[in-house]
């Protein structure tokens, strides 16, 4: 019922013409496609900020952009839809449209699809995704520097691995500068109630947690809750999202997708499209640690940036055994690193993390 | 401890406070024999026109007023369905949900991510340097402070008032209520405003308060929960003001638990709410005396 119901909206939309108008024949019409809101401040803003800036980077490109498209049929059906007007390029902003590419992708062999954290392709489809634990080492430094309580709360939508090695990096970043530091995380279940998360941030808060993080679908929330009772927070997905931490703005990390998106839309009118999987890192344009707050102490920008160059230079690795798991179980032993590409095998939280991993 | 005891308690009360409002709209309505399952979207439309208000106006207290009136009159809609064209309450219900999960992302769209004043938090003076129960009690907002009037007010109106009395023989019986010259119609219809204007202000504590934002479906549910609640309240006002702090409490404790660091896994936390509910209502529930409206749900076809 709820995607006929979207499907109802996209309809709607169509009808009253906020789609692309035919005007002068561009170059190469994309085709991009939402699963949010592009103004939720977090993960859908980031991609839409990314094809802002490509229109600007290339004014030839015209742009078809579809927002809250359910996973699924639904998906299908836009990206037909965009390539019937004319699209040579589909960006399928969602995890859950690798599906749905895929499939319109066999059928349209001659149109170019980018998907974001895929593990398959097409010959005409791309994958992209940007490695994130690096970075959430680097705001664990910036947060557990910025902590006096030396406990830092983390809201998060379910024990997913991806999110756990994002927390146990954190951890680590944290405990490198200040062995004192640990990071309670509480699951509220879902990645959209916003209800459900400001009870979980002041409740973090409550138990004396003066640093917040948040990994929902959008992090506006806890961020202003954190701001309001007088506490830092760490932002997630969006850059832009610190407006509404004015004074407790610790840093984030960000996903600036503009430069890359410029790159496919040049590669593919220039007919140099080649199907790729692409996992970028700190070293990428794509993947940006924000600038550091007000709050932050000064010393943390130095030890901030010094990590990042080893991590760049494969001079450091985030989880670099020994390591143990908050139960006391050895997960990394001493000498050896958990490699990055099997991140979906993190099943565990790190010594230091309050919280349940199942 | 006692940050503990102060967050659970404060917790549980602004959790609980769009749950009351939403149980005590649905609750006016059964009373008047109308099942309302569109709660959800009604709550929703109050929420985002709140919100949009208060980015437009800069006042959260008119965007609070925005959501009532907002909330009254798309539940006249349903009144409108129900009553006049004696459709399925139940079917009714269901659309209005979805249609006001659609109308608010479409009204909502362009104010993802918008910055509001929210309602204010008011300090009662002296309470709160309360040690504990005051920070816990005593600095909320106006909503959360109105919430046990609006009980104890929904509880004089239905119990102590002839138009309380009305609304409740149209729930009973409407055919009877006709006869004795009240017409279950008009009171459907004024009922059903009053609930929407509850339910708007249920969504608006949520974007106005608790969240400050708007996000698509940020009610998540909690409309439906309020249907429930009225059951569990057994059709009582005052009993809905401690379902819903129960509700809310067990939300809130689940959360409180995790904060903790309470080894119990987050999945098995997450079901507390509902398995305090079965709990309380296997302890309460099987007393003789009966309180369903005994037309809930039915639709009054005049009595030619």
């Amino acid at each position: 019922m709820i995607p006929k119901l979207f499907a109802m909206l996209t309809t709607l939309a169509l009808a009253t013409g906020s789609w692309w108008t035919a005007a002068a024949e561009p170059k190469l019409q994309v085709g991009v496609l939402h699963l949010g809101s592009v103004t939720d401040g977090g993960y859908n803003q980031a991609h839409a900020e990314g094809i802002e800036v490509m229109k600007k980077n290339l004014p030839d490109v015209e742009v078809i952009q579809v927002e809250n498209v359910p996973e699924g049929a639904d998906a299908e059906r836009v990206m037909e839809n965009m390539i019937k007007r004319g699209a040579q390029m589909i960006v399928a902003a969602s995890f859950g449209y690798l599906e749905p590419a895929m499939r319109v992708a066999q059928k349209y062999p001659n149109v170019k699809f980018f998907h974001p954290g895929g593990y398959k392709r097409t010959p005409n489809m791309t994958t992209y995704w940007a490695s994130t634990p690096e970075a959430f080492y680097l705001m664990g430094v910036a947060a557990g520097k910025t902590t006096k309580t030396n406990k830092i709360g983390y809201v998060v939508a379910l024990p997913i691995s991806f999110f756990l090695a994002n927390i146990n990096a954190f951890e680590l970043g944290a405990r490198s500068v200040n062995p004192k530091v640990e990071t309670r995380v509480v699951f509220t279940g879902t990645f959209l109630d916003p209800g459900k998360e400001a009870t979980a941030a002041n409740a973090l808060l409550e138990q004396g947690c003066d640093v917040l993080g948040v990994i929902v679908d959008s992090p506006i929330t806890v961020v202003q809750v954190a701001e309001k009772r007088g506490a830092y927070s760490v932002g997630f997905h969006y850059i832009g999202v610190s407006k509404f931490a004015p004074k407790g703005w610790v840093t984030g990390v960000a996903f600036t997708w503009g430069n890359l998106y410029t790159r496919f839309a040049r590669d593919v009118m220039d007919g140099k499209f080649k199907s790729e999987d692409i996992l970028g890192g700190l070293a990428d344009d794509f993947l940006t640690l924000a600038p550091l707050g007000a709050a932050v102490p000064k010393d943390a920008a130095t030890l901030v940036e010094a990590k990042r160059q080893e991590f760049i230079a494969r001079k450091a690795h985030p989880f670099q055994g020994p390591l143990n798991d908050n139960r006391g179980v050895e997960r990394v032993k001493t000498g050896e690193t958990f490699p990055l590409t099997d991140l979906r095998k993190m099943d565990w939280l790190v010594e230091g993390v309050v919280g349940q991993p199942r | 401890m006692a940050p503990l005891i102060r967050s659970l308690l404060s917790g549980s009360i602004v959790s609980g406070t769009p749950l009351l409002y939403a149980t005590l709209a649905e609750l006016l309505s059964e009373r008047a024999g109308v099942v309302n399952l569109g709660l959800e979207g009604v709550m929703l439309v109050g929420a985002v026109v709140g919100f949009i208000a208060t980015v437009h106006t800069g006042s959260a207290t008119a965007g609070l007023v925005a959501a009532g009136l907002a909330g009254g009159l798309f539940n006249l809609v349903f009144a409108f369905v129900v009553v006049s064209r004696r459709a399925n309450q139940l079917a009714a219900g269901l659309t209005l949900m979805f249609c006001g999960v659609g109308l608010s992302a479409l009204m909502g769209a362009r104010y993802v991510g918008s910055q509001i004043v929210g309602l204010p938090e008011l300090r009662v003076p002296l309470l709160a340097d309360l040690p504990i129960l005051g920070p816990a009690l005593f600095v909320h907002d106006a909503l959360v402070y109105a919430a046990v009037p609006v009980a104890a007010g929904a509880w004089w109106v239905l119990f102590r008032t002839r138009w309380g009395l009305s609304v409740r023989a149209v729930g009973e019986n409407p055919v009877a209520a006709f006869a004795a010259g009240k017409d279950p119609r008009m009171v459907h219809y004024q009922v059903l405003f009053l609930a929407g204007v509850l339910g708007g202000v249920a969504g608006a504590h949520l974007s106005l308060a608790v969240a400050r934002t708007w996000a698509e479906w940020m009610t998540a549910g909690r409309g439906f929960i309020a249907v429930a609640l009225v059951i569990f309240s057994r059709w009582h006002p005052l009993r809905a003001l401690a379902g819903a702090l129960l509700f809310g409490g067990a939300i809130s404790l689940q959360l409180q638990m995790q904060a903790l660091g309470v080894p119990l896994s987050p999945f098995l936390l997450d079901m507390l709410p509902y398995v305090l509910s079965l709990a309380v209502l296997a302890v309460w529930g099987g007393r003789a005396r009966h309180a369903v409206p005994a037309s809930l749900g039915r639709v009054f076809q005049g009595t030619q």
